[in-house]
């Protein structure tokens, strides 16, 4: 009887979960007529105008591009950043370095806001405005410090004498690096791996400001759907189902490391 | 041809690991560091390996300088006390790794992995991967690991600990034969005098990042240098017990005093300590000369096939090891037995004055 009850909650929360997005879902295979016009549980008139629509538009499809271009090269860039920042977090011990480790993560403290201003002024003085690499390279600034606190974590999980007998056994550092300690350590890379994607996914203010039409990211270009007819429901929730779809596949991809990696490796 | 170190010393901070060791090891020798955790075993291999530079002193290797050079340049090789292999790699390639950066050539780097593997056992495990392995196992691939580099120096950092008793005591006997053909320097740290003995060649006793003494393991283990070194290498510990020497007479503790025995002629007057190995004590006479302790047991305690007996006598604890299960109750009176051609005498301050090499049976 417990059982039935303690079920019957979790499913009563699902619901309330997944109500907005299947809302979306459902707006998004409606005509804006339609979504105007009757208020139902499921779409009546079923259609696929709306995907079709971002599916062959430049203007649209674009800003996933945009956003998938920037996205990527912002995780390799705080990868490659990360992966020697962190080692040397992990196996040396120098002058500053629990202040210095500390001080990265106090950079995630800082709402992103805070660094527009210097930010705008200072890509355009260098041209970099409108540029993917512009939006790849600001997003470093909360997900470099991440991802060296999460590889720091898997690292430091690696005992120091694997290193040792690489040495010992004539690896140079290099190839120990890349051919020993990336294998034993990829669960981690992974996992910052997917935390860079997510972060740098969501976040809209950043690339907004840097950006105006080349490598405008998606979440802009749905603000657009005001026009002077009014909302385009049925498109722009179209659009929101399709910004949800690379998250969601990400996701899939790590949900077993997930909470190692929350926990900063430190599990 | 020899491994030299040369008042090596290693300090981290404040605190000192390594304390001015001086030390010469040939090759095709055995040598044991045996003393006790934090005695400074594995700094010293460290230091050897070049993993640790030594904060002064100097280490040569057929009279060339190594202070300072990188490990990677080094002729070593090296086994931990954990089982440390590359995960991510096959047993077989875990073996072969060493000898593919040497760049030997394939069909010779197959030969050498295979005689190593067959050597401990584990050729028929080549393809799995060390997390398949059991823990002697994955120790017995990084031994492979180690010697089929054929490095000038073999260093093992108390490889049998973290196995359980039987992998122990088989890998131990194996261990000699395999060293038995090598012209490798081998260094083996243990806290186990049992393993010393066993391994034989030479030992060195270390306590507190000092060197006590240094030679042939059976003649270290008969004539310690000092109560300490005796300390450290028996097991169970000795038993010292203050003493007396006045006119020809040694008063020992709560024993009658006996006449001075054949290896203790010749010594002065004064204070000192006698020590007794556990297994040189009886509980029952056997012969008129034997000096004889009342105690009362504490606890019995078996231990494989043998049990060691704590009994108190005057304040103090004694352990008396004795072949066989026993059984004694808790407060028994007993009587410890000892011939006085088995006891080591030393100084007051720790100084080994006498010992004697017939009464050393292990």
């Amino acid at each position: 009887m417990i059982m039935q009850k303690r079920t019957l909650g979790l499913i009563f929360y699902f619901i309330l979960l997944l109500l907005p997005i299947y809302w979306m879902l459902n707006m998004s295979l409606r005509t804006n007529a339609d979504i105007m016009r009757v208020f139902t549980f499921y779409p009546q008139n079923l259609t696929l105008e709306n995907y079709i629509k971002i599916f062959s538009d430049p203007t649209w499809y674009s800003g996933y591009l945009n956003s998938i271009y920037y996205v990527s090269m912002n995780v390799v860039i705080s990868l490659v950043t990360a992966l020697p920042a962190a080692y040397a977090f992990s196996r040396y011990n120098f002058l500053g370095d629990k202040h210095l480790f500390f001080w990265l993560l106090t950079n995630r403290m800082a709402p992103p806001a805070v660094f527009l201003l210097p930010f705008f002024q200072l890509y355009s003085t260098f041209g970099l405005i409108d540029t993917h690499f512009a939006v790849a390279l600001s997003h470093c600034l909360f997900n470099v410090p991440l991802a060296v606190w999460v590889l720091e974590g898997f690292m430091s999980g690696v005992p120091r004498e694997i290193d040792e007998m690489a040495y010992i056994d004539g690896y140079s550092f290099p190839r120990f690096f890349l051919t020993i300690f990336m294998p034993l350590i990829r669960t981690g890379i992974g996992v910052t791996a997917f935390f860079c994607f997510m972060f740098s996914w969501v976040e809209l203010l950043l690339a907004r400001t840097l950006t105006t039409t080349e490598a405008k990211p998606i979440a802009a270009i749905m603000t657009r759907t005001v026009s002077a007819t009014g909302l385009d429901w049925g498109l722009l929730a179209a659009a929101g189902i399709l910004t949800i779809v690379p998250g969601a596949l990400v996701i899939w991809f790590v949900r077993n490391h997930l909470a190692k990696g929350f926990a900063m490796g430190r599990v | 041809m020899s491994l030299v170190l040369d008042k090596i010393c290693k300090h981290v901070g404040n605190e000192r690991h390594i304390d001015n060791i001086s030390l010469q090891l040939e090759p095709g020798t055995f040598n044991v560091l045996l003393g006790r955790t934090l005695a400074g075993k594995t700094s010293l291999m460290r230091l050897m390996a070049g993993l640790d530079r030594p904060s002064s002193g100097r280490l040569l290797m057929k009279g060339k300088d190594l202070t300072g050079l990188p490990v990677r340049q080094r002729d070593v090789a090296m086994v931990y006390q954990q089982f440390i292999n590359y995960p991510s790699m096959t047993v077989y390639k875990n073996i072969a790794s060493p000898l593919k950066l040497a760049k030997v050539n394939k069909k010779e780097l197959d030969r050498r992995v295979r005689e190593v593997a067959e050597m401990l056992h584990i050729e028929n495990l080549l393809d799995r991967l060390p997390v398949e392995l059991s823990g002697g196992q994955q120790q017995r691939t990084a031994i492979a690991r180690a010697l089929v580099k054929d490095a000038e120096l073999l260093l093992l950092d108390e490889p049998l600990v973290n196995l359980d008793y039987k992998l122990r005591e088989e890998l131990r006997i194996e261990m000699r034969e395999i060293f038995k053909r090598r012209d490798a320097i081998v260094v083996y740290a243990t806290t186990e005098p049992l393993e010393a003995l066993t391994l034989g060649g030479n030992t060195a006793v270390m306590h507190a990042g000092q060197l006590e003494q240094f030679g042939p393991t059976v003649e270290v283990y008969q004539n310690p240098q000092s109560s300490r070194i005796a300390k450290a290498f028996s097991d169970p510990q000795i038993n010292i017990v203050p003493a007396r020497l006045v006119g020809g007479q040694l008063h020992i503790g709560t024993a009658a005093s006996i006449p001075l025995a054949q290896h203790m002629h010749g010594l002065a007057d004064g204070e000192y300590q006698v020590g007794m190995r556990a297994n040189h004590l009886r509980l029952v006479q056997k012969s008129d000369e034997d000096l004889a302790f009342a105690a009362q047991v504490e606890i019995a305690e078996i231990s494989g096939s043998e049990t060691y007996i704590h009994l108190s006598n005057a304040e103090q604890s004694w352990t008396v090891q004795l072949p066989g299960i026993h059984s004694y109750p808790m407060g028994a009176a007993a009587t410890i037995y000892i011939n006085p051609s088995q006891l080591y005498l030393f100084t007051a301050q720790g100084q080994l004055a006498a010992s004697t090499q017939t009464a050393a049976r292990i």
